[in-house]
């Protein structure tokens, strides 16, 4: 099939993008997204153009490496799919595809269509862990029993692959997403509760700090999430998050 | 030549299973105070970079960690699915340290070394208790305890698991820690930087020239001693499960440092990964080995099926079971579907060698549920008292109970071939996935440069010629959390009066201009051809002669042929952009440079092992009926010197006597 | 004070007001239904409201109050929210991730504030003059008379239900939205979820009929 592309070109932060169109002919339905990125990518080396760069990674869905706006929405219009996994045959001959970077103040351009998602790193930073030292005398794994449910929910939350889709679905580019399925993970497991309440105020204060909007509860970044991340993480956040300032 | 004096392997003394104590008991130790005096590099944050970064950091180094990625948790250990191995004996089957350490030498067709084996297996289950400490949400039963499920044909229930994504898990868990010690200043993190060189003053290695993938600068940053957690070399064919980062680079650097590069040609080549579909292809996708308890591998056992199958006049369902080759369960009856890994890989590429493959491209086998869908389906009517001769019925539940099972697999295979795998058989080929060779260490995980060290897949490890199913997120984390910070020390001691290593020494002048050289190369060459030109070229070259079956005709070629390519890209290798600013094609012909060395070495390796072991099949040293055959005076580890080219590089043996071991052969028939 | 400044205080913030307001709007849908069964329940029930001192000058500045309040925060919000992102994307396709009502509260909220502005000038104005500038007689029989007045101009009940339109569609969102805010999103939430979606419809249609009534009577 052919294909009209409008890729959001950007040489580096410090400069303004712009939409370049590209004509790209005889894409197999059998190509993955990022691989018809990479015949794009061939072809404007060999012409002696600069390739378009974005991030990516594993190709296997699991690094959160990819983060492409395709026709306005996160990785695209297939669902629970990273943009690696996103197949062509999702597109008709003939078709226009516009690939911008996932969009928000706290994820800065770094070119094209790469960006910085060192936020999410620092918020993870602020609290996202279990204060136990990794020497090996911890007890033995099988001495806390841990209700099914809960160890279930808490895995759910923590398949989240840090990718960014949520801000760049959400209208007000909030990662509360990403941040409420950490929080969830450890709220859950006897090992996080400990440090529960100083946890998400840490992690919220460091959220809000990054510059992310506030959540609407729209619910777009539920839908849009590669990995199927419930906003009852988000309402779980809200609710630590509550507990923790009415103790203090 | 045998390693003898100038690199002993440092096996502590004592009967194994009081080895890795009794060490432990006499080794050198850091101070507190001193710690903070010391710095250590960390190249590459996956499970065993991760786990190291974090422990160093905790224990009061001053770490420093690089990764070529954003972020730390997205390393390539992410990609693990099936789980990880560890001698608890939570199931009560049976099972101990020795019976782990026993599969795993024995799986690996006896080519590791038996004492860093028993200490793996030893430190197996802290493993698991450290990882649940900190709140990695493994799979649970119902009484709230940790399950277990088997795997890779061993005896007993050893393997934990998070769903079909441990390795995401274990690593977030890695990544926790490293987070504490992040926000502490403990670990000062290098995200999107990447490894350019070693840098050696008066014999130990004192830094590394790193290169800021986001500016395009290189820096200079020094150590009391360097880590190397870079991974493996699958890429070097270039389709593999690998992630499209994936490279040799820093390993292939101390190399040529000094650094002696053992096993390069134990590849395993994993069973069930969905076929090649095009020229396009970037990479190969792994569906977990699980699916091999359920699902029968096939194909036609007639060719003119074959054909017409390939030209699309034939569907595999309108076969009839007589017309069926099921040549797992043919070859070998115990094992059946369920051989390992190495097994069952090459003899599907017999089979499609043989003109019976299934896909256009005929490097493709059937893996086929109906069989389980009915049994399945059987069964469940059966137990909620409805007809069992309802076929509709049947197969709906049937499908219902696979879905449970395999769903998220299911749904990914079709997501790439476009196929219902309820109805249609899934059609899957051998993929490149782990290297079980790498760099060689001693005891204490220090390669033959001093203060330089290598751990988790980087290294030549406790896999020998093939490694068994979930036992790699296992060295990884063991070699990152409980061997290296203590073996570390016993070297570090000596260095607590150093003070910090100065940067503006000739040593770091000199390492840095060849790396300015080698970039400059690059972006001034007047090439005409694309840096995956010659990936993809090199990459035809290794799977077509160096890959699932080798012999020293194709051998012999592939190492002329590459040392072609080699030429060829230094001369027609055209890298666009500048060398400021991020450039990814630039970092590309950098990995790919190294690749090409690393693959001759590669073959070169394969050629000089005149056996058949694990992953390693020459076609000349084979039974009758097409087995493996090894040869014990193989039974060493080939660790490489560096000589100037790869060709001219040093064979040293380490001869592997197994002392605790019978060495047996291998047989699943 | 902390708490107030994070994101999530804003928002639980909103959703107390918004509770409060819901609150308030169920009380007033009530005695403007007296209307429609009985002129002599209707007009007492107004000439306790209008003249109750609690109610005058405590509970009525409190509303005022949380009106402001629910408002001038939903601007802060707004506007923080907008600063998120400052570059806009050149594509957008939100209608297939997410309900319009709930991207454009803003909008929905700022026709609900206009709308208060007329009925201000319509009623509480009016009223408030009457009672604390020209201290007329406290006729506890006018305030029927009065509302089917208004009711009598078919152009105000247009706007007035085009108004409570956009509030049923403010609330479809908002209400249930105000739950997940304070973090209630448990076996629960279908059913509040129900609940809050009945109450959104309910009530604004209830206003509506309420004038339709009163105009088509007249």
């Amino acid at each position: 099939m052919n294909l009209k592309l409008k890729i959001w070109r950007q040489k580096n932060a410090a400069t303004k993008g712009k939409i370049v169109n590209y004509d790209i002919n005889e894409v197999s339905s059998d190509m993955s997204f990022l691989e018809m990125l990479d015949v794009l990518n061939a072809d404007l080396t060999e012409k002696g153009d600069e390739p378009v760069s974005f991030d990516h990674d594993c190709r296997e869905g699991i690094c959160g490496s990819c983060s492409l706006q395709i026709n306005g929405r996160p990785h695209g219009p297939d669902g629970g799919t990273t943009t690696c996994q996103l197949h062509m045959r999702k597109f008709k001959d003939g078709d226009s595809i516009v690939i911008e970077p996932f969009r928000a103040k706290a994820f800065p351009i770094v070119k094209d269509l790469i960006i910085d998602r060192s936020a999410f790193d620092r918020v993870q930073h602020a609290g996202a862990f279990v204060s136990v030292n990794t020497s090996g005398n911890t007890q033995d794994a099988n001495a806390t029993p841990i209700n099914k449910g809960d160890a279930d929910n808490a895995f759910d939350a923590a398949s989240c692959i840090g990718c960014g889709a949520c801000v760049a679905a959400c209208k007000n580019a909030s990662a509360m997403l990403f941040v409420s399925a950490k929080v969830s993970q450890y709220a859950l497991l006897p090992q996080g509760q400990v440090e529960r309440e100083k946890r998400v105020t840490d992690m919220i204060s460091q959220m809000d700090e990054e510059g992310f909007g506030a959540c609407t509860n729209t619910g777009a970044c539920e839908v849009e999430c590669p990995k199927g991340i419930s906003i009852t993480n988000i309402a779980r956040m809200n609710r630590e998050f509550i507990k923790s300032n009415l103790k203090s | 030549m045998k390693i003898g004096a100038n690199f002993p392997a440092k096996i502590p003394e004592g009967p194994i299973k009081d080895k890795w104590t009794s060490y432990k008991n006499k080794i050198d130790l850091v101070n507190p105070a001193n710690k903070r005096l010391i710095d250590i590099i960390v190249v590459g944050t996956g499970l065993a970079g991760g786990s190291a970064a974090a422990t160093l950091a905790e224990l009061g180094y001053n770490v420093k960690a690089f990764c070529f990625q954003d972020s730390p948790r997205r390393a390539h250990s992410i990609a693990a699915q099936g789980g990880i191995n560890a001698s608890k004996n939570y199931m009560g089957d049976g099972d101990s340290d020795y019976r782990l350490f026993y599969d795993t030498v024995k799986g690996g067709d006896y080519r590791a070394r038996e004492e860093n084996v028993y200490r793996l297996a030893e430190v197996s289950g802290n493993i698991i208790d450290q990882c649940v400490a900190q709140g990695v949400p493994f799979a649970r039963d119902y009484g709230g305890l940790l399950d277990n499920r088997s795997f890779g044909g061993v005896l007993v229930s050893r393997t934990f698991y998070a769903k079909g994504q441990t390795g995401q898990q274990l690593l977030l868990g890695a990544y926790s820690a490293m987070n504490r010690q992040i926000a502490r200043g403990k670990i000062k993190m290098y995200n999107r930087h990447e490894m350019m060189d070693l840098v050696i003053v008066e014999g130990k290695a004192r830094g590394i020239i790193a290169k800021n993938l986001i500016t395009g600068d290189l820096e200079r940053h020094s150590a009391h001693a360097v880590v190397i957690a870079s991974g493996g070399y699958g890429n070097v064919f270039y389709l593999s499960t690998n992630a499209m980062g994936s490279n040799v680079s820093a390993a292939w650097k101390i190399h040529k440092k000094g650094a002696w590069f053992a096993n390069p040609c134990f590849t395993q080549i994993h069973p069930t990964c969905i076929p090649v579909s095009g020229d396009h292809q970037s990479k190969l996708t792994l569906m977990s080995e699980s699916l091999r308890n359920d699902g029968r591998i096939w194909v036609p056992g007639k060719e003119e099926d074959a054909k017409a199958i390939r030209s699309g006049t034939l569907r595999p369902t309108a076969i009839a079971e007589d017309d069926r080759d099921y040549f797992l369960e043919r070859r070998y009856p115990a094992f059946g579907n369920l051989v390992p890994r190495d097994v069952a890989s090459r003899a599907a590429k017999e089979r499609c060698d043989a003109g019976f493959g299934v896909n256009a491209t005929g490097e493709a086998v059937y893996l086929d549920f109906a069989a389980a869908i009915i049994r399945y389906g059987k069964e469940k009517a059966l137990v909620t008292h409805q007809d069992a001769n309802n076929e509709a019925l049947v197969l709906e539940l049937g499908r219902e109970i696979i879905a449970t099972k395999y769903g998220n697999l299911f749904q990914m295979y079709e997501k790439i071939v476009d196929e219902n795998p309820y109805e249609t058989p899934m059609m899957i080929y051998p993929a490149v996935h782990y290297t079980m060779g790498g760099i060689w260490v001693d005891y204490d995980l220090m390669t033959t440069v001093p203060g330089c060290y290598a751990i988790g897949e980087a290294n030549f490890s406790e896999h020998g010629a093939n490694r068994l199913g979930a036992s790699a997120l296992m060295q990884g984390l063991a070699d990152g959390y409980f061997v290296l910070p203590y073996t570390i020390g016993n070297y570090l001691a000596e260095d607590i009066r150093t003070g910090a290593i100065p940067v503006d020494t000739p040593e770091f002048d000199a390492a840095e201009k060849g790396v300015q050289e080698q970039l400059e190369r690059f972006i001034y060459n007047k090439g005409s051809k694309p840096v995956d030109y010659f990936h993809k070229k090199l990459g035809k070259v290794m799977w077509n002669k160096v890959g699932m079956s080798r012999n020293a005709k194709d051998l012999n070629d592939a190492i002329e042929e590459i040392q072609a390519i080699r030429d060829e890209f230094y001369k027609e290798v055209k890298v666009p952009g500048n060398l400021d600013g991020f450039n990814e094609e630039l970092a590309k012909a950098g990995r790919v440079a190294d690749f090409l060395e690393l693959g001759e070495l590669f073959a070169k390796d394969a050629l000089k092992r005149e056996e058949s072991c694990g992953g390693h099949f020459r076609e000349e040293y084979q039974t009758p009926e097409g087995e493996a055959k090894r040869d014990k005076a193989f039974q060493y580890v080939a660790a490489w010197e560096h000589k100037g080219a790869p060709k001219d590089a040093k064979l040293h043996k380490e001869m592997l006597d197994y002392k605790y071991i019978e060495v047996k052969e291998r047989s699943y028939k | 004070m902390s708490f107030i400044l994070s994101s999530i205080g804003k928002k639980v913030a909103m959703s107390l007001s918004a509770f409060f307001l819901i609150s308030f709007l169920l009380l007033h849908v009530a005695i403007n239904f007296l209307s429609v069964v009985s002129e002599r329940m209707y007009n007492e029930a107004s000439h306790f409201m209008g003249t109750n001192p609690i109610i005058q000058f405590v509970m009525q500045p409190i509303l005022i109050l949380g009106v402001l309040f629910h408002f001038t925060l939903g601007f802060v919000l707004e506007f923080q929210n907008k600063s998120a992102r400052p570059v806009k994307y050149e594509m957008k396709n939100n209608q297939l991730n997410s309900s319009w009502l709930s991207r454009n509260m803003i909008y929905s909220g700022l026709v609900i504030l206009a709308f208060l502005g007329l009925h201000f000038y319509d009623f509480w104005i009016p009223e408030i003059q009457y009672k604390y500038i020209e201290f007329q007689d406290p006729n506890r029989h006018r305030y029927f008379a009065e509302l089917t007045h208004k009711f009598e101009d078919p152009t105000r009940v247009g706007f007035y239900t085009v108004s409570f339109i956009l509030l049923m569609m403010h609330l479809l969102h908002g209400f249930q939205s105000a739950f997940q805010s304070l973090g209630v999103n448990n076996k629960f939430a279908p059913g509040i979820k129900k609940t809050a979606w009945a109450f959104s419809v309910a009530i604004p249609l209830t206003f509506v009929f309420i004038a339709l009534f009163h105009h088509l009577k007249h």
